[in-house]
C-alpha cells in the first residue's frame, strides 16, 4: 500500500524535475526582454531573428529576446510592478509615460531616438466587404443611412479612441472648425454603430466572424492581418484624412542598468531604424519613419493620405484630448447618450 | 424509482429534453466548435499550431506549475484534514472556513494580491531585489497563484471520509504500539486514498486551466512564463484563430483524460468501499 503512494508521489517529483527549464546558468546568453503590444508579434518575431544575427555578426556575442504582448496599457503596468523589461515598444506615449512616472524610465526619452522614439506608425482605416459593396470611400459615407459601422467603444479600448479622433478630425475640416457641427456628425456616426465592443479584437470578430456590419474601424496594420486571415472576402480602404498614430519605444533604465543590457537595448532599438529594421515594419504593415523606406511600400499604403497627429492644435496632445472627450461626462459621453 | 415512473409522461420527458439540450448547447456545441476550428484546414496546420516552440514551452510550464502546485496542495490538504478531524483545538472552525476561501474570492482578486505583496510595489519587494529573487513575473509567482485557486480541492475531498470514519482503528493502532506514522501509512491512508485521488484529480484540472490569477501575476513572458491558457488567448488576440483552438485542443484532450481518471477512481472507489463494507 505504502508503495503505491511513494510511486504516487515520486512520479509528480521526476517529472516536474523533467520538466524544468534547463538550469545552464553559467553559459546562458544575455537576455533582452522587450514588452509590447498586441498586434505587433509577427513583426518582432521576425525583426528579433534580424538583430540577433545582427548582433552576432558585428559582436561575436550570442544573445536570447524574450517578447511579451498584450494591451498596451495592461502591459506598461506589468513594468511598472515589476515585469523586467528592457525595452517597452508600446501602443501610446502615455503609457511610456505612465512607467517614466513610476520612476523606471527617465524624462527625454522621446529624444532618445529619431522621430520623437516612434520608429514605425500606423493610421486608422475602414476594412469593407469585398467588392465594397456600399460604396465607403471616405468618413462621410459612414454617416450615410443604412451603413453599419462597427469599432470598439473608446471608453474601454485604446485602439477606439483613435478611430473617434480620426472622425473627428475629419469634421473639423469638413465644417471648418465649427463644433457644434462637429458634435453633429460625430452624433450621427455612433448612431449608425452596430455593436460597440469592449476591445479591438472583439470589433473584429464581429465584423469577420459574425459579420456585421459594412465597414470596421481599424488600425491598419490590424486590417491587414484581418484580412491576411480571411483573403478574399474583404479590402481595405483608406480614407483622404486620418489620424497618425505613433506607437513609441523606450528603454526601461532601471531594468537595463541593473541587468547591465544597456548597450544592447540600445542598439536593439537604434536597429529598429536601420534599413532592414524598417522594411521588416513595412512587411508587417506599419508604415516606416523613413520615407525612402515608406516609398517601397507605396503599393500597401496610400502614402498621400492627411495625417493628422494628436499633437495637432485640434487635439493638443493625449492628455488634454482624454480629458475633453473621454472622461466621465466628456464630449464622448454626450455625442453617445443620444440628448 | 418507483416515484419516476408515476411521474406524468410529459414532465418526464420535457425534463430530460431540457437538460440534454442544455449540456448540448452549453458544452458539447461549443467543445465542437473548438475541434472544428482546430482541424479546420486539416491535420498539418494543427501539428504545426501544436508542435510550436512556445505551444510546447507553455505545455511544459502549465505541466510543471500544475504539478508543483498539486503536490504542495497535497501535502497541506492530508495535514489539514487529518488536523481538523483528528484533534480538538482553537480555531478549527476558522480553519475549515479559511479553507474555503479560494471558493469564494475571485482568482484576479488572488493574482493581485500577489502583486500587491511581491511585485516592485509590494512590501517584500526589497527583501526579494536584495536576495536577487523573482516571484512576480516567474514561475514560482505561477506555482503560488495556481496554489492558491486550487488550495481547497484535496482537503475538501478527504475531510467528510475522514470524519465519516471515526478515530477508532488509529486509536487501535496507537493502542498496539504503532507511531504516528506508521499509523498514518497502514491504518488512515488506505481508507482515504480514493477520496485522495479524487482530489488530485480535481486539482489537476482546475490548475491546467486556471487563467485569471495566472494572467495576473504571469507578464505574459514568451517561452517563460505563458502558461497554456494565456498562450491560446494571446494567439486568439494576435489573429492567429487557428492555432490558438489548436492549442485548446490539447487542453480539451486534457480535460477528457481527467474526466475519465475521475469516473475510474470513483467506479473502483465505490467498489472498494462496498467491499469495506460486506
Amino acid at each position: 500500500m505504502s508503495r503505491f503512494f511513494i510511486a504516487l508521489l515520486a512520479l509528480p517529483l521526476a517529472l516536474g524535475w523533467a520538466l524544468a527549464p534547463a538550469s545552464t546558468a553559467w553559459a546562458a546568453p544575455r537576455e533582452l526582454t522587450n514588452i509590447s503590444y498586441d498586434p505587433t508579434r509577427e513583426l518582432y518575431d521576425e525583426y528579433n531573428k534580424a538583430f540577433t544575427a545582427h548582433w552576432l555578426e558585428s559582436q561575436g556575442e550570442e544573445i536570447a529576446i524574450v517578447q511579451s504582448h498584450g494591451g498596451s496599457s495592461k502591459q506598461a503596468r506589468t513594468v511598472i510592478e515589476g515585469n523586467e523589461a528592457d525595452v517597452v515598444t508600446l501602443a501610446l506615449a502615455i503609457d511610456i509615460t505612465a512607467i517614466e512616472e513610476a520612476g523606471l524610465i527617465k524624462a527625454g526619452w522621446r529624444e532618445e531616438f529619431p522621430d520623437n522614439s516612434c520608429p514605425y506608425t500606423s493610421t486608422i482605416v475602414f476594412l469593407v466587404r469585398k467588392g465594397n459593396p456600399k460604396n465607403i470611400k471616405d468618413w462621410g459615407d459612414l454617416v450615410r443611412e443604412g451603413v453599419g459601422v462597427i469599432t470598439p467603444n473608446p471608453k474601454t479600448s485604446g485602439g477606439a479612441r483613435w478611430n473617434y479622433l480620426a472622425a473627428w478630425a475629419y469634421a473639423d475640416r469638413l465644417y471648418n472648425h465649427d463644433e457644434a457641427k462637429v458634435i453633429d456628425f460625430m452624433k450621427k456616426l455612433f448612431a449608425n454603430v452596430l455593436v460597440l465592443d469592449a476591445g479591438a479584437r472583439g470589433s473584429t470578430n464581429t465584423f469577420v466572424q459574425n459579420g456585421q456590419g459594412d465597414a470596421l474601424l481599424a488600425w491598419e496594420n490590424e486590417a491587414y492581418l484581418a484580412l491576411a486571415e480571411t483573403p478574399d472576402q474583404f479590402e481595405i480602404v483608406a480614407p483622404p484624412t486620418s489620424i497618425l498614430a505613433e506607437p513609441p519605444v523606450a528603454i526601461v533604465d532601471e531594468n537595463a542598468d541593473k541587468k547591465g543590457t544597456r548597450d544592447l537595448a540600445t542598439a536593439y532599438l537604434q536597429y529598429l531604424y536601420s534599413e532592414n529594421g524598417q522594411r521588416i515594419a513595412g512587411k508587417h504593415f506599419y508604415r516606416p519613419s523613413n520615407p525612402a523606406i515608406a516609398q517601397e511600400f507605396k503599393d500597401v499604403f496610400t502614402l498621400s493620405m492627411e495625417l493628422i497627429t494628436i499633437d495637432d492644435p485640434l487635439f493638443g496632445g493625449w492628455d488634454i484630448a482624454q480629458e475633453k472627450h473621454f472622461n466621465d461626462g466628456g464630449v464622448f459621453d454626450r455625442i453617445y447618450s443620444n440628448d | 424509482m418507483a416515484y419516476v415512473r408515476e411521474e406524468r409522461g410529459w414532465a418526464r420527458l420535457i425534463l430530460i429534453t431540457v437538460s440534454f439540450l442544455f449540456v448540448a448547447l452549453m458544452l458539447i456545441l461549443p467543445l465542437a466548435q473548438v475541434l472544428s476550428k482546430a482541424f479546420e484546414h486539416g491535420i498539418k496546420p494543427f501539428w504545426e499550431a501544436v508542435s510550436d516552440e512556445y505551444s510546447v514551452k507553455a505545455a511544459r510550464l502549465s505541466a510543471l506549475t500544475a504539478i508543483l502546485a498539486v503536490l504542495l496542495n497535497t501535502f497541506f490538504g492530508i495535514a489539514a484534514a487529518w488536523a481538523i478531524t483528528r484533534f480538538a483545538f482553537r480555531g478549527k472552525g476558522f480553519l475549515i472556513t479559511i479553507i474555503d476561501i479560494p471558493f469564494a474570492v475571485s482568482p484576479v482578486i488572488a493574482g493581485l494580491v500577489f502583486v500587491m505583496t511581491f511585485g516592485r510595489l509590494g512590501w517584500a519587494y526589497p527583501f526579494l531585489q536584495e536576495h536577487d529573487l523573482k516571484i512576480i513575473f516567474a514561475t514560482p509567482g505561477l506555482v503560488l497563484a495556481t496554489i492558491f485557486v486550487t488550495l481547497p480541492f484535496v482537503a475538501r475531498e478527504i475531510i467528510p471520509v475522514l470524519a465519516a470514519r471515526g478515530t477508532d482503528e488509529e486509536e487501535a493502532a496507537v493502542l498496539m504500539g504503532a507511531g504516528l506514522w506508521r499509523t498514518f501509512w497502514k491504518v488512515t491512508l488506505p481508507h482515504i486514498r480514493w477520496a485522495l485521488l479524487y482530489g488530485i484529480i480535481l486539482c489537476s484540472a482546475r490548475a491546467m486551466g486556471e487563467f485569471g490569477a495566472v494572467s495576473v501575476v504571469s507578464g505574459h513572458l514568451r517561452g517563460k512564463t505563458n502558461t497554456l491558457p494565456l498562450h491560446i488567448e494571446i494567439l486568439f488576440r494576435e489573429y492567429h484563430t487557428l492555432q490558438s483552438f489548436s492549442v485548446a485542443t490539447i487542453l480539451v484532450i486534457v480535460a477528457i483524460l481527467i474526466l475519465i481518471a475521475r469516473h475510474v477512481v470513483e467506479r473502483v472507489g465505490r467498489k472498494e468501499a462496498e467491499y469495506y463494507v460486506r
